[in-house]
């Protein structure tokens, strides 16, 4: 399961993700990682079963947690099937079935983004 | 054996005539042999579907009252050309919006009145004796139009090169987004089923001959702008009314940082006359192949990096420089079969009789570049040939003095034997002044990645990399990359005043 860990960097730089991973003992992957001065935001894939854990641990330690069910979003109203997005997704979540229609593993997507510009139709968006 | 196109016909009028799509014939071929073939398959459907920039409409809106001779036209506020008489005009796809740009254009009015949404009319008018109105504004439909007739002067082509870029930083093309470091192809086209590439000689494509356009029955009316089919690259101007076209068929399109365009579904019904015929269509994706071009290079001969086939393009990955890069197609081959299948079923059905050409399309020919009297400025006629350049094992005060000196704000920086090394900007040297650090020369200091121009490249090519790298001046290099002028943005003011025109 991904969740998506937001924490202020204002006081003090606490490892969160170190500490929740020593405290826990889960092997957490961090998939993707903004992280400045002043903030930092960590896309991170934990086993289903010890997501709760994980997340109150995070919590406790100060930071946001929100649980993304979804990757990226497609409109199959306005996918045409071209298949421009398929090269330029960095986790191959886009690829063409046996009738030349997209489909999408959602679960490999790490909402990067990269794919909504690259999509003719705008037929791609972040999930809410 | 010969099959005259009075006897298909008329086999498509009693209901057995025999329909294959273009990519069901190889493998009928390949069962039943050529003469087989023949035997069996009386008419192959081809479909394309794809990006179609050179696509637009021509519309009559009726008349007024008191009656106004439209000369200036916005349709959602994307601008329709004034030019056609009192209450005609032509919507291109590829405007923009006066007020949304890329987001919206006139594909994308197009569609919404396919899609039977209101489009809203503005126009404007000086006003005469026999057409006093002066401005109009009204909210239309796609019924209250008297014509709605799409011509597209160049739609079809019988293949595309394939895209891939060599840069270190992301393009935005009319084939879509290219990675940098050539990590991705894009391409475009439906291969085994697009309709020139079934018949190459155009012996039964051309003027007049009915095809399938936006889920339309339309027509071809000859050779479309462009059309090269000496290297294999024919193309088609096309008409159908709009009144009778699908949102199926007909998507408008933004490709970021290029524009607006129009993807068009296509597809024309080939009468199987003779063997030749069977042969044409018997092509396959393998048979079909295009260049992969560098898009990094910004000019009209870009170089060609590799030859494939659709077949290598569509099958997920190609190589290139020894490594395998994923593809990305911008047409959709779904989309062309769907084309070419309803258009069999039109045939099968009766509701579509087929027909030669009136005129013949030239297969020989090939189209040539813009013939250019001038050649707008080069590099080289607004240079700063007083460039002043500093030793990379000056000192940093000496770059700071000749800065002052030279009152510029960018110093290149060469070495012992007179090659560009790299540069240093006042923002540089004004740095090292408030941070006094280990920097003692000038090289400790110096950016080493330069971007350069040559004499010879266009002023507008030497602008984009002004922007593309946000900077303000380029070292000018001859071949042996000596520094031997320098191009900042204040020489761009040079254009303004004429000078390079002589």
């Amino acid at each position: 399961m991904k969740l998506l860990v937001n924490f202020s960097r204002k006081k003090g730089r606490k490892p969160i993700i170190a500490q929740v991973v020593r405290d826990t003992g889960v092997l957490i992957n961090v998939e993707r990682a903004v992280i400045d001065s002043s903030e930092g935001e960590a896309l991170i894939d934990v086993p289903d079963d010890q997501c709760r854990l994980v997340s109150d641990s995070m919590i406790s330690l100060g930071a946001n947690v929100r649980i993304l069910e979804h990757g990226i979003s497609l409109n199959e109203s306005e996918c045409v099937d071209c298949g421009a997005c398929i090269s330029i997704c960095p986790r191959e979540v886009f690829s063409m079935d046996n009738d030349w229609k997209l489909q999408l593993a959602e679960e490999k997507c790490v909402l990067c983004g990269k794919c909504i510009e690259a999509c003719p139709h705008q037929a791609l968006t972040l999930p809410l | 054996m010969h099959k005259s196109i009075d006897q298909i016909n008329e086999r498509i009028r009693d209901g057995s005539v025999r329909v294959v799509t273009a990519e069901e014939m190889p493998a009928i071929v390949a069962e039943l042999g050529e003469e087989g073939a023949l035997k069996e398959v009386d008419v192959v459907t081809t479909g394309t579907f794809g990006a179609m920039c050179s696509s637009g409409a021509f519309l009559n809106f009726g008349h007024a009252e008191p009656p106004i001779r439209m000369e200036r036209i916005w349709l959602n506020n994307v601008e329709a050309y004034g030019g056609l008489a009192a209450v005609d005009t032509y919507i291109g796809a590829t405007q923009q919006s006066d007020t949304l740009e890329e987001k919206y254009g006139g594909a994308h009015v197009i569609e919404d009145l396919v899609a039977g949404k209101s489009v809203e009319l503005r126009a404007s008018s000086r006003g005469t004796d026999c057409y006093p109105r002066r401005m109009i504004d009204t909210d239309l439909l796609l019924e209250n139009f008297n014509q709605a007739i799409m011509c597209n002067p160049r739609n079809a082509y019988q293949r595309y090169n394939a895209a891939t870029n060599s840069t270190d930083r992301i393009l935005h093309t009319y084939m879509g987004t290219l990675l940098p470091n050539s990590s991705n192809v894009s391409f475009s086209g439906a291969g085994t089923l697009n309709p020139l590439s079934n018949d190459p000689k155009l012996r039964l494509i051309g003027s007049g001959v009915p095809l399938f356009l936006c889920g339309a029955q339309g027509m071809v009316v000859g050779e479309g702008t462009q059309h090269s089919p000496a290297g294999g690259y024919g193309t088609l101007m096309v008409t159908g009314n709009l009144k009778e076209m699908s949102q199926d068929y007909l998507r408008a399109a933004t490709m970021t940082g290029y524009g607006v365009t129009l993807y068009v579904g296509l597809g024309i019904p080939l009468p199987v006359l003779d063997l030749d015929v069977v042969r044409a269509t018997a092509v396959r994706d393998e048979d079909i192949s295009v260049d992969i071009m560098d898009y990094g290079v910004p000019s009209r001969n870009r170089p060609a990096i590799r030859k494939v086939t659709y077949a290598e393009l569509r099958s997920g990955t190609v190589e290139l420089h020894g490594e395998e890069v994923r593809t990305s197609s911008l047409s959709s081959f779904r989309n062309a079969r769907k084309v070419a299948g309803e258009l069999k079923h039109w045939i099968e059905r009766g509701s579509m009789q087929l027909a030669l050409p009136t005129r013949p399309i030239d297969a020989k020919k090939s189209a040539r570049p813009m013939h250019q009297t001038s050649k707008g400025p080069r590099v080289l006629d607004i240079m700063d040939r007083q460039v002043v350049s500093v030793g990379e094992n000056e000192e940093i005060i000496t770059a700071a003095k000749k800065l002052l000196k030279g009152e510029t704000n960018h110093l290149p920086v060469i070495n012992g034997d007179n090659i560009l090394v790299g540069i240093v900007t006042t923002f540089d040297v004004s740095k090292a002044v408030v941070n006094p650090g280990k920097a003692h020369f000038v090289k400790d200091i110096m950016k080493k990645k330069v971007i350069t121009t040559t004499p010879d490249e266009p002023v507008d090519i030497a602008v984009q990399k002004l922007e593309q790298h946000n900077i303000s001046a380029l070292p000018v290099i001859d071949g042996g990359h000596h520094v031997i002028a320098i191009l900042t943005a204040m020489d761009l003011g040079k254009l303004f005043g004429g000078r390079w025109l002589k």
